[in-house]
């Protein structure tokens, strides 16, 4: 992108996260959405069925009839040339779980918004990140948003990755289920949505042309099936570049900048809390509280998790000498529980910076400030005590250790 | 709708262009590639097809080979309509932006067999016809999932054996009947429902044509002996087929927006026998059984030629 | 006005508790503010008490977990308190503004407002479905008795989310509610 590109005027809205991504896709000017209902993702198809009605966005809406259709026909669309979008939430995320992979292996420039939720059962609708954490090895490009003005942005800068021809893979932009899907907050949006389409031209790929027959989705045996795979590899690894790139770009435009992995008071933290999503909020707050007690802690929030950026964490992480990661899934059965922490720990052994999972808002469990001191509290008598449990801290729950 | 124009009458109206290309790993005398060569030979070049999981798609694309001249897609097994679904808003919506020539006809169809129709794929399939999409689904019916190796389908007729339904001492092959999916897809109300059998190709070739003029979705359920399955000389395909409609195993019919008509009358009909002792899959059914099928055909020759108000299906020929 | 305040709506399903913290929450960003408004993010069905929140400050808001101490507490149905504690977790010297005549027994270090919304709401014809909607009536009172955001900027939000002649009725409403909420 061009140096001289100016930043788009914008105008200031309140609006929750779903509406936010309703807002990207109509500024990006989609050509076919499909979507099934389930909470809390809904409020998105209503907003998007809203704007279609009106004439606001000039769409397709395929009202399919399960998440496994929604999933497919946006494939089918993307593969036919289309700019397509979805979006799910839990149940309908493991519904569309066979089709992902498909998608990525077809690799086609999807992007979905998950507002992410608890799994069954017990049936929970309220917020947590399992549903997300078993999209993990899919091979879908994964942004995790902590604001709805980077829910806006990065459905933007998720089809400025997805459709570069160095990449195409598809994306998930997810953010909390509730927490952040249903809140209401101040955003900026462009006024003219021209810049935002200017970001994301409509470039050549290989579809299903009349002229230019195709043969997509064959049967692939031993002899070439693992080099397709590999390609997949090498379009994730470009995508880390991409990311890198397209974000400069929305920066320039936007004037707001995102990074893979960011951190807060990071300089001369020793001890750091990771986490990802809306938490991040509560995080920061808790460790102004904490630093004002006196300890040098930090906190870095996880927005890329695939691909996942180990030289810009490892980067982060060069000065403190313990790392805590606060996770809202569980890998049961798992040598430390949470799917981050495990992601993180192969980086901090070869720094030799110990690592602490913990398990918190499970279920939409509440997580405040003085949780957060809580567990930094725990970690510093296991640190007293010389111990780094080999399991992770289950935190806020009744019967827990 | 009754365009009759343009319908073929012989063979020889046939295009020549071949779409569907040899060199494929069919099983030798399987009917669906005669099947397949007719659809794309109809539809033309201007189709997209989508293929669901099943014996056409493996054998017809093995990286890097294929023996599709059109563009085609296979995503997965239960969701050929959905992806259909995708592709045909896709274009309506491409052309009306003007990235696809608007002034261009493309069609889309869907091929299915039996088990990615009456079973897995169901749902997809009854939530395309309900929106109504411009599609043809073709469903290739070889009455089971020979794809996997010879198992038993919503579409397996009963008495049938295969992997999941021996003949036994206990259990006599499949206890079931087969599902009437061309019914179940025209409750649905939708434009075209034919049944129809590769051995009576014209009326196959012309219920494809009469499918793709169709305003909205259309369904041909295509009868495709499967001499793997079925255990039969691979040189019988066709006349198995023929079999199966000269004893009115098969009907072919029509709903053609909501009116019914069958479409190959049968003056006098044969004894089921003649359809199912060159069959390995029914060998070991006694007498008792075959009678049982003869009831059951019986009983559906008697509904439908209520259905029509005429004997269209005639009487039991004398042996 | 504090650097941050927190305001929780007591309701019935179907009487617009969220919509009434949607709306304060977009009047806040009107002026300039930072805010926040979201739902109890519960299953709850129409008729079943339901609370929504706010969050209103001239800062950033970081935070997106549940408010548990709020400053304000707004009651949307007189029925309310004897069916909920509308007061728990507020934080002492707070505010409660209520739909009631008279105060509704509320005892403790709060202030009391109260405006009789459903009053109001039938006058002006503010009736779905045969329930009076008292969600912007309620607003007024508690622009009133708090200044946090003003009457301009709730009329603003009310008249580009509903059709003129609702958003004028709901006007109408929310202004006399303002002229006529007192202490109790």
């Amino acid at each position: 992108m061009e140096r001289s590109m100016l930043r788009v005027k914008q105008k200031r809205v309140a609006l929750n996260s779903n509406h936010a991504v309703a807002y990207a896709v109509r500024d990006v000017d989609v050509d076919v959405i499909a979507a099934y209902p389930i909470t809390p993702q809904t409020t998105i198809m209503e907003k998007l069925s809203e704007m279609v009605a009106n004439g606001e966005i000039d769409a397709e809406l395929i009202h399919v009839e399960s998440e496994h259709s929604a999933l497919s026909a946006v494939v089918g669309a993307s593969a036919a040339g289309a700019r397509v979008f979805t979006a799910t939430s839990s149940q309908g995320l493991e519904l569309m779980h066979e089709v992902l992979h498909i998608a990525s292996g077809m690799r086609l420039p999807i992007v979905m918004a998950v507002p992410t939720r608890a799994l069954s059962a017990p049936i929970s609708i309220w917020n947590d990140y399992s549903d997300l954490m078993n999209t993990r090895d899919t091979s879908w490009i994964t942004l995790i948003a902590s604001t709805a003005q980077e829910v806006y942005d990065s459905i933007i800068q998720a089809y400025m990755v997805a459709e570069d021809p160095r990449v195409l893979l598809p994306v998930m932009v997810a953010y909390d289920g509730f927490l952040m899907s249903h809140t209401y907050e101040p955003l900026n949006i462009p006024e003219d949505p021209t810049a935002i389409r200017e970001l994301v031209p409509r470039r050549d790929r290989i579809t299903l042309d009349i002229d230019k027959p195709v043969t997509m989705g064959t049967i692939t045996d031993p002899r070439w099936y693992y080099e397709i795979k590999y390609q997949q590899v090498k379009a994730m690894q470009n995508a880390s570049l991409v990311l890198k790139e397209t974000s400069k770009t929305l920066h320039e435009v936007l004037g707001r900048k995102y990074e893979p992995v960011e951190g807060y008071k990071m300089d001369d933290a020793e001890v750091a809390i990771l986490t990802y999503g809306g938490l991040f909020g509560t995080v920061q707050e808790a460790v102004d509280i904490i630093r004002d007690k006196g300890l040098d802690i930090g906190a870095i929030r996880l927005r890329q998790w695939r691909p996942f950026p180990s030289e810009e964490l490892t980067h982060l992480m060069h000065d403190i000498d313990t790392i805590i990661v606060i996770d809202r899934a569980i890998s049961y059965g798992a040598s430390i529980q949470g799917p981050v922490a495990l992601e993180v720990y192969p980086i901090a052994a070869r720094m030799g910076v110990h690592v602490f999972s913990v398990i918190a808002g499970i279920g939409q469990r509440t997580v405040l400030e003085k949780d957060i001191m809580g567990i930094v509290n725990k970690v510093l008598d296991y640190l007293d005590q010389g111990v780094i449990p080999l399991r992770s801290i289950y935190w806020g729950v009744r019967g827990g250790e | 709708m009754s365009v009759r124009i343009n319908l073929v009458r012989r063979a020889q109206d046939l295009p020549r262009e071949e779409l569907f290309m040899p060199g494929h790993g069919l099983c030798a005398g399987c009917t669906a590639s005669t099947i397949v060569r007719h659809l794309l030979k109809i539809a033309g070049r201007n189709t997209i097809v989508v293929n669901a999981t099943g014996c056409v798609e493996v054998s017809t694309t093995m990286y890097p080979y294929t023996s599709w001249k059109v563009p085609w897609i296979h995503v997965a097994f239960e969701n050929a309509a959905a992806v259909a679904s995708g592709v045909e808003s896709a274009i309506r919506v491409l052309k009306k932006k003007g990235v696809i020539d608007p002034s261009k006809e493309i069609k889309v169809i869907v091929l299915a067999g039996d088990g990615g129709t009456y079973d897995i794929g169901f749902q997809a399939l009854s939530g395309m016809l309900e929106r109504g999409h411009k599609i043809m689904y073709v469903l290739y019916d070889n009455e089971a999932y020979m794809n996997t190796g010879i198992q038993r389908s919503g579409s397996t007729p009963a008495h049938a054996w295969t992997t999941t339904t021996p003949i036994g001492k206990v259990m006599r092959g499949k206890p079931q009947v087969k599902k009437p999916i061309g019914e179940i897809v025209a409750a649905h109300r939708i434009p075209y429902v034919a049944t129809t059998n590769v051995a009576h190709f014209i009326d196959m070739d012309n219920k494809f044509i009469k499918g793709l003029q169709a305003e909205g979705p259309s369904f041909i359920h295509v009868l495709q002996p499967c001499t793997a399955g079925w255990k039969f000389d691979p040189r019988l395909g066709i006349k198995l087929a023929r079999l199966a409609t000269q004893t009115a195993m098969w009907i072919n019919w029509e709903y053609d927006h909501g009116e019914f008509r069958v479409t190959v009358r049968v003056p006098k009909r044969k004894h089921v026998r003649h359809y199912l002792k060159p069959q390995g899959r029914f060998k070991g059914l006694t007498e008792e059984e075959i009678e049982e099928i003869q009831k059951l055909v019986n009983s559906e020759v008697e509904r439908i030629n209520k259905m029509v108000g005429e004997e269209v299906i005639g009487p039991l020929a004398e042996e | 006005m504090e650097d941050l305040l927190e305001i929780r709506f007591h309701g019935r399903g179907g009487q617009g508790a969220v919509t009434a913290a949607n709306i304060l929450a977009d009047a806040a960003v009107r002026e300039g503010k930072y805010a926040q408004a979201f739902p109890h993010f519960g299953a709850e069905r129409r008729g079943a008490p339901v609370v929504a929140f706010a969050r209103i400050s001239t800062k950033p808001i970081e935070v997106h977990s549940r408010i548990e101490r709020p400053d304000i507490v707004v009651v949307l149905d007189s029925m309310l308190f004897e069916l909920v504690d509308v007061t728990s977790g507020l934080k002492r010297g707070g505010i409660l503004v209520a739909n009631s005549k008279r105060n509704p027994g509320i005892e403790g270090d709060y202030k009391v407002y109260c405006v009789d919304a459903t009053g109001i709401a039938m006058r002006k014809g503010l009736v779905v479905s045969g329930w009076p909607v008292v969600n912007t009536v309620m607003l007024g009172a508690l622009s009133k008795a708090t200044g946090i955001v003003s009457l301009d900027s709730l009329a603003e939000v009310i008249s580009s989310r509903f059709p003129e002649d609702v958003a004028k009725r709901n006007i109408d409403a929310m202004k006399s509610a303002a002229e006529s909420v007192h202490t109790c």
